[in-house]
């Protein structure tokens, strides 16, 4: 039995950089989308686009760090600072202009916080990415699983959404997956959090009544959708983590968007 | 007997006048305490804002109802203060309705419109007392919000009780006016074929016509009187109430922050240390200027973080006396959505509350007087500032641009840059950090593993 295999490249910056070459863009692959079992697959899927549609692309590799951005939600801006240079050390050196990331939270913080410090990036969150691909053709969603009929649901993270008006790219990707969006109670800048940011992705949350991711899952399971689509790495662990709190894992998946369009198009 | 009610009235006036303005230089000095910050750049930017989100209250409109309901006691304050203009030239001169025979056409056009927006807003003031005692609002219930037990129910029940009495006194004032005109009596009838009868208040005439003219004559003088002596009050009285938003909205969305909410303000200072540390030329001094060749910069360095009010900068300050409880931005939080301790508009509450005690102690000690008190710790606490998940939704609910957030991170750094007092976790996560260059403990060496998997099939 022969099966076609394709090959997907993940090209690093140093190599890069050692044979003279330079990509149109970085993929600022993020702690999670580094170390998290399940977001290493979003990042694979990313990836696998990338390559599919012949996007020149390089990551860091073992020489990206943490943006420093949960460090500095919880209060120490000597650490942030610390990681903010050494990266701004690192891209600067490379001469990076263009950067991808799928986490909006390196996204927030690359685009607004490395400024002041002296790193002057292009930065563009994953969900206007692949939004640019599809409006340009370069991404059709027919060769692979069908989404017809399904019932997906998107849930704005707040470094993507209110941090920085990004509302409309994520839903028109999901757009082209042909599938019945349908929206929670409360979206876009009136989203509610999935409980993690600003560093309680580390910690236990307060005593209250209810876990925030909870909250949230209830409220999207509420719309009747199979599917809750992300576009966050803390809030793919909350969502997911609700999912299996209500025990409808079973019938009801988070997916990042770019899973998604991954399984759009068989890759 | 006229002349009496005039120096009555000047009196009142000037009285008035003198403690507001001793009630504003004490508001100000304590927004002073709070350190510089440059909110006076891009000024269209900032009028554009103004325009839309404090004049044309944009972001109230997000309930199209509760936009309207108070879009109209808004439009009856500002329209209102006309007709406030010819009340205290009479009172001044002793003339009655100085305005009619020198604008006769427009003046009943004038006062139709004043009493239609009084008959409105009204209306609005009973809709808003059910909202808060019959339909029990959650967001204004001190049942469920702790912040607001005590006087800040009695605050909000006082301001719309008070606003109905001033509007009826308006309104009859106007009608027994009308009557004492039809009857003839003194000055009142000289208005006689000058000033007809107005739309709302021509109804409630029937109820002064078993008065006889003396009563009459002091209902009306009672009700004049209970009107403007009212405002006077009212006007002293929201420099001590969450009403002061009435007029510190304004200045409040003016300078209102114009960076992406995303973002978090730099310490210019620990750019230095940073830079110093890493070897790397010094660019910034304490202050964020730059440095000149040499790479000095003298500046003192004050603490990392707020503890209390004076380490906040005098925008936060603003923000705490500007902000009107309104309880939108703890509506839409999601720590206090799920029954933790944190609530936005208590650490906005809290903040002006600090600001009180040490007013106080001002008056009662003399300017120079500092208590033991700080923000921090005795005002709001650790559990409520680690609750934040820093995810804005109470700055973009605010309708007047007030930022509850800035306030907690700024506490939060002095808690860890000053004190080491972040949660066990939270130490983890920086530790790994500095050691791992990922908030979790995995090798550094193991980051681009993941590349290994790109290939297998899913």
């Amino acid at each position: 039995m022969t099966q076609e295999v394709k090959t997907y490249t993940v090209p690093t910056m140093a190599d890069m950089a050692a044979s003279g070459d330079e990509p149109e863009i970085l993929f600022w692959v993020g702690c999670a989308g580094s170390f998290d079992d399940r977001y290493k697959r979003v990042t694979i899927a990313f990836v696998r686009i990338l390559n599919h549609v012949g996007i020149k692309f390089a990551v860091l590799g073992p020489e990206e760090a943490c943006t420093g951005d949960p460090a500095r939600r919880a209060g120490n801006e000597f650490l942030f600072q610390m990681q903010a240079m050494a990266n701004i050390q690192v891209l600067n050196g490379y001469n990076i202009k263009k950067i991808v990331t799928a986490c909006p939270h390196c996204f927030n913080t690359l685009k607004n916080e490395y400024p002041e410090l002296g790193g002057n990036y292009e930065v563009i969150h994953h969900s206007q990415f692949l939004q640019g691909l599809i409006n340009e053709g370069r991404v059709r969603v027919k060769d692979g699983e069908s989404f017809k009929g399904r019932r997906i649901t998107f849930h704005d993270s707040c470094y993507l959404g209110r941090a920085n008006k990004i509302y409309e790219a994520p839903r028109d990707v999901l757009a082209a997956l042909d599938a019945d969006l349908v929206e929670m109670k409360r979206v876009r800048a009136n989203g509610l959090c999935c409980g993690a940011g600003g560093g309680q992705y580390f910690k236990e949350p307060e005593p209250g009544t209810k876990d925030v991711n909870v909250e949230r899952v209830e409220e999207a399971l509420g719309t009747g959708a199979d599917t809750i689509a992300v576009a966050c790495p803390f809030c793919m662990t909350m969502m997911s983590d609700g999912v299996k709190n209500k025990n409808r894992e079973d019938s009801v998946r988070v997916y990042d968007i770019s899973e998604l369009i991954a399984q759009g198009q068989g890759l | 007997m006229e002349i009496f009610q005039q120096i009555l009235f000047v009196v009142a006036l000037v009285a008035t006048a003198w403690y507001i303005t001793k009630r504003v230089r004490l508001i100000a000095r304590a927004i002073n305490l709070g350190r510089p910050e440059n909110r006076f750049d891009h000024a269209d930017e900032r009028l554009k804002t103004m325009l839309l989100v404090a004049f044309g209250q944009k972001k109230m409109f997000a309930n199209p109802l509760v936009g309207v309901m108070h879009f109209v006691i808004y439009a009856g304050f500002i329209i209102i203060n006309i007709e406030i203009l010819e009340i205290i030239l009479d009172g001044i001169l002793g003339t009655h309705r100085l305005f009619a025979p020198y604008i006769t056409p427009v003046y009943p056009i004038l006062i139709d419109v004043f009493e239609v927006l009084a008959f409105g807003v009204l209306v609005v003031c009973v809709v808003f007392l059910c909202r808060r005692f019959i339909a029990r609002v959650s967001r204004l219930q001190a049942e469920r919000h702790r912040e607001l037990r005590g006087w800040p129910v009695s605050d909000a029940t006082i301001i719309l009780v008070a606003e109905i009495v001033l509007m009826v006194a308006f309104l009859t004032w106007n009608a027994s006016d009308s009557v004492l005109r039809d009857r003839g009596v003194g000055h009142y009838g000289e208005l006689q074929g000058v000033v007809p009868d107005f739309l709302i208040s021509q109804y409630l005439k029937p109820l002064f016509a078993g008065f006889s003219d003396t009563a009459l004559v002091a209902y009306e003088r009672t009700a004049w009187w209970l009107h403007i002596l009212g405002i006077l009050a009212f006007a002293v009285y929201v420099t001590y109430s969450k009403h002061l938003h009435i007029a510190l909205g304004f200045p409040n969305v003016y300078f209102s922050d114009l960076q992406p909410k995303g973002e978090m303000q730099n310490m210019p200072e620990i750019t230095k240390e940073v830079q110093l540390a890493l070897g790397l030329p010094v660019t910034t001094g304490a202050d964020g200027s730059q440095v000149n060749d040499n790479g000095e910069q003298p500046a003192e360095v004050g603490r990392f973080g707020a503890k209390d009010v004076q380490d906040l900068k005098w925008i936060n300050l603003m923000n705490a006396y500007s902000c009107t409880e309104c309880g939108r931005c703890t509506a839409a939080c999601p720590a206090s959505i799920t029954g933790k301790k944190l609530s936005p508009r208590k650490i906005m509450m809290d903040t002006r509350d600090r600001m009180e005690d040490i007013q106080r102690g001002w008056q009662t000690h003399g300017n120079d007087y500092q208590d033991d008190k700080s923000l921090l710790g005795d005002y709001i606490t650790a559990e409520e500032l680690n609750a934040c998940t820093t995810c804005q939704a109470c700055v973009n609910a605010c309708p007047i641009n007030i930022n509850p957030l800035d306030i907690i991170l700024q506490l939060r750094r002095y808690r860890v840059m000053e004190e080491s007092q972040a949660p066990a976790s939270w130490n983890a996560m920086f530790s790994n950090i500095e050691n791992n260059m990922a908030p979790w403990k995995f090798s550094p060496s193991d980051r681009f593993n993941w590349a290994d998997q790109v290939n297998e099939v899913k």
